[in-house]
């Protein structure tokens, strides 16, 4: 399995849309083998289209608000005392958090078919805000799905969708997270393909959904790179990108622009959810070697057990308690491109406490488990050495969690 | 020689009527109570779809969905499942059965053991919902191999083009489904309109059996009576839920409803 070069690894796909010749592909029924070969068309014909990258750009830049920050963060650079870390601030994009990227790109493609209605699926409730948010700019009906549970933990965001006009829909089924949102949310396309128009919230489902939203959360990487060079004269010697991977939407396209160096002077470091210290279950099939398994139309490292149903996750942050992996993500793992690691949940709310503590940020829990990781390992870290941590959304839904596992003082003070 | 599901076909087109499909989930609502309703309805049916649970179905609806939870909250494991079609089909009375599942149960179990696992329990078909064409083509011709039949699904969004490739490669047994919709769904398309694709896929592939499924219930199924063949599931399935929920026995309330569904097609 090779990673080819000058190629962008969303177009690395075989014919049936597989990654390396096993990871993704459509195993889907066949009443959307229609619809997706429609967005296929439409998709592959407009990236290349001037005219509609124009307009993307417009609305990156001027709704949107890119390009987003990116900080010394000086304080936590001096405690950790190794490398120098940075921080690329995604959550200052419209919204809070990268998933607008794809929201924004998924509603365009929408509107040009003359599709009157977009639904999606959400886990942190990101996908699904930034998804209502898109919609109501261009005049679509929305519907988001979401697990019960994280409907109870992600109020904020739920208060946000529905402010934004959206229908959101509890899933009861299963374990009433981000896997069977996916599931009742494909369900529903299945049933109404014909004139609404799906949005997957990350770089999962069949292929040409991990394809779109690598393309379009890649502005991420697009932005660093011109930052790195402005600020460094170039892309520094020694650089290790920090990134938490739940579907694995984020990291891709914070690493995206960079895929062709070599990884001796770029490294990508995902961070998966390993869950609570005391619990066997985890949302982190690539550091703890799950099999190959079909998930929401997609071959994938996937947690399941032997006969192959989907195992329950647990992980406190939403956004990453995903039993499934992107395939784009199996294929950087299996090329050996990117490494990846896990970080608990008592970790994650330790860097929490350690970012806040020293820095005027305020990752959300999904970043901070990649704020974990990277503070540990950069204290081995030469000073020429430039850790870069995506901090991809604002802990601003996560506060019902903050106070309960922190105190009142680490949501006030922030 | 007629494989046994093409031959139960034949059997239903000399009665003149459509062959009767039911699909019920193996070990809902546990694997004895399965098997038992397997038996009850096999005197009025003519193929059995035995549905192998999973936990993420992306084309299931909601009865289905509760009664393949059902199964797996008590343990069902594929081994089970194996061992209830092998004792279904040792039972006098049997009739062809076809699987009903999703790919990664199957992939999981690796494809040729399934396979012979198949053949060795007496399975005759597989309808596998997440594997479509071209990416079952490998696959579909691996089961021809075993003398298991491969059952392609067409739906209304399939172009015509696709259609003709499909029945192309597909074996003695397709599979129409009715509508837009998840299995369960109620029917939100005339029958008129079902029946004229029918009649479509017919005209291009008139030698091949073809099934209507999905939405069809007591109900409307004595529109369809021109047909190959009809499955009903999602009744069947909420009539077992039902039945549990009334503290009534399933094996009784199935039996009778298929007995119901047997006589006004007849």
């Amino acid at each position: 399995m090779k990673l080819k070069k000058g190629i962008p690894v969303i177009d690395q796909g075989d014919r049936l849309g597989f990654w390396g010749g096993k990871f993704g592909g459509n195993f889907v029924p066949e009443t959307l083998k229609k619809p997706i070969e429609d967005l296929e068309i439409q998709f592959n014909k407009l990236k290349n289209d001037k005219n509609f990258i124009k307009e993307r750009d417009r609305y990156f830049k001027n709704w949107i608000g890119t390009p987003t920050r990116f900080i010394k963060l000086n304080n936590l650079t001096k405690y950790v005392g190794g490398a120098q870390i940075w921080s690329k601030v995604v959550s200052d994009a419209n919204g809070g958090a990268h998933k607008i990227y794809n929201a924004t790109v998924h509603c365009l493609m929408a509107k040009r078919s003359g599709k009157k209605v977009i639904i999606g699926d959400t886990g942190a409730g990101y996908a699904g805000k930034m998804l209502s948010m898109a919609a109501k700019k261009f005049g679509l009906k929305c519907k988001i799905f979401m697990g019960a549970k994280d409907i109870k933990r992600q109020q904020p965001n739920v208060k946000a969708m529905k402010e934004n006009g959206a229908d959101v829909i509890p899933v009861y089924s299963g374990s009433q997270t981000l896997v069977d949102a996916v599931s009742e949310c494909m369900r529903y396309w299945v049933a109404n393909c014909d004139t609404t128009a799906m949005c997957v919230g990350s770089t999962v489902g069949p292929a040409i959904f991990v394809r779109i939203c690598g393309w379009s959360t890649s502005q991420i990487s697009r932005e660093l790179k011109v930052q790195l060079i402005n600020e460094f004269g170039d892309v520094p010697k020694k650089l290790k990108l920090y990134n938490c991977v739940g579907g694995g939407s984020s990291s891709f396209g914070f690493w995206n622009e960079f895929m062709d160096y070599d990884k001796k002077q770029v490294e990508f470091i995902g961070v998966e959810a390993g869950g609570p210290t005391k619990s066997k279950r985890h949302a982190a099939p690539l550091t703890y070697g799950s099999k190959i398994g079909i998930l929401h139309g997609a071959a994938q490292y996937v947690n399941q057990n032997r006969d192959g149903q989907i195992e329950e996750t647990e992980s406190i942050s939403a956004g990453l308690d995903y039993p499934g992996i992107s395939p784009l993500h199996c294929f950087l793992k299996d090329t050996k491109r990117a490494r990846y690691t896990a970080a608990s949940d008592e970790e994650a709310l330790k860097a929490y406490q350690i970012v806040t503590k020293y820095e005027n940020l305020r990752p959300s829990l999904e970043p901070s488990h990649a704020f974990s990781v990277a503070i540990k390992e950069a204290k081995r870290f030469s000073k020429d050495t430039i850790v870069i941590i995506n901090s991809c959304g604002d802990a601003y839904k996560d506060r019902g969690i903050l106070e309960k596992k922190l105190g009142k003082k680490y949501v006030k003070s922030n | 020689m007629l494989n046994p599901i093409s031959l139960a076909f034949k059997k239903a087109k000399k009665e003149k009527r459509p062959a009767l499909l039911t699909y019920t989930v193996a070990g809902d609502s546990s694997k004895k109570q399965s098997l038992n309703i397997l038996k009850a309805i096999s005197n009025y049916v003519d193929i059995l779809e035995v549905g192998i649970p999973h936990n993420t179905p992306v084309a299931d609806g909601g009865q289905i969905q509760t009664s393949a939870y059902r199964a797996i909250k008590n343990g069902i494991k594929m081994n089970d499942i194996f061992k209830i079609v092998s004792d279904f089909k040792k039972s006098k009375n049997s009739k062809p059965v076809i699987f009903m599942g999703y790919y990664n149960m199957i992939f999981q179990y690796g494809e040729n053991n399934f396979l012979n696992k198949c053949k060795k329990s007496g399975v005759n078909g597989l309808i596998v919902v997440d594997l479509p064409w071209p990416e079952n083509k490998i696959f579909s011709k691996k089961c021809k191999e075993n003398s298991i039949n491969f059952i392609q699904l067409l739906s209304p969004t399939t172009s015509n083009k696709r259609l003709k490739s499909i029945t192309k490669d597909s074996h003695d047994m397709i599979y129409y489904i009715s509508m837009l919709s998840t299995t369960g769904g109620k029917l939100k398309v005339s029958p008129k309109k079902i029946l004229a694709n029918y009649d479509k896929i017919k005209k291009i592939s008139p030698k091949k059996n073809c099934v209507i499924g999905f939405g069809i219930t007591e109900k409307n199924v004595s529109n369809f009576k021109n047909t190959d063949g009809l499955v009903v599931g999602s009744q069947i399935c909420k009539e077992i839920t039902r039945s549990l929920n009334n503290r009534q026995n399933p094996v009784i309330n199935v039996s009778k409803m298929v007995s119901k569904l047997r006589n006004k097609i007849s």
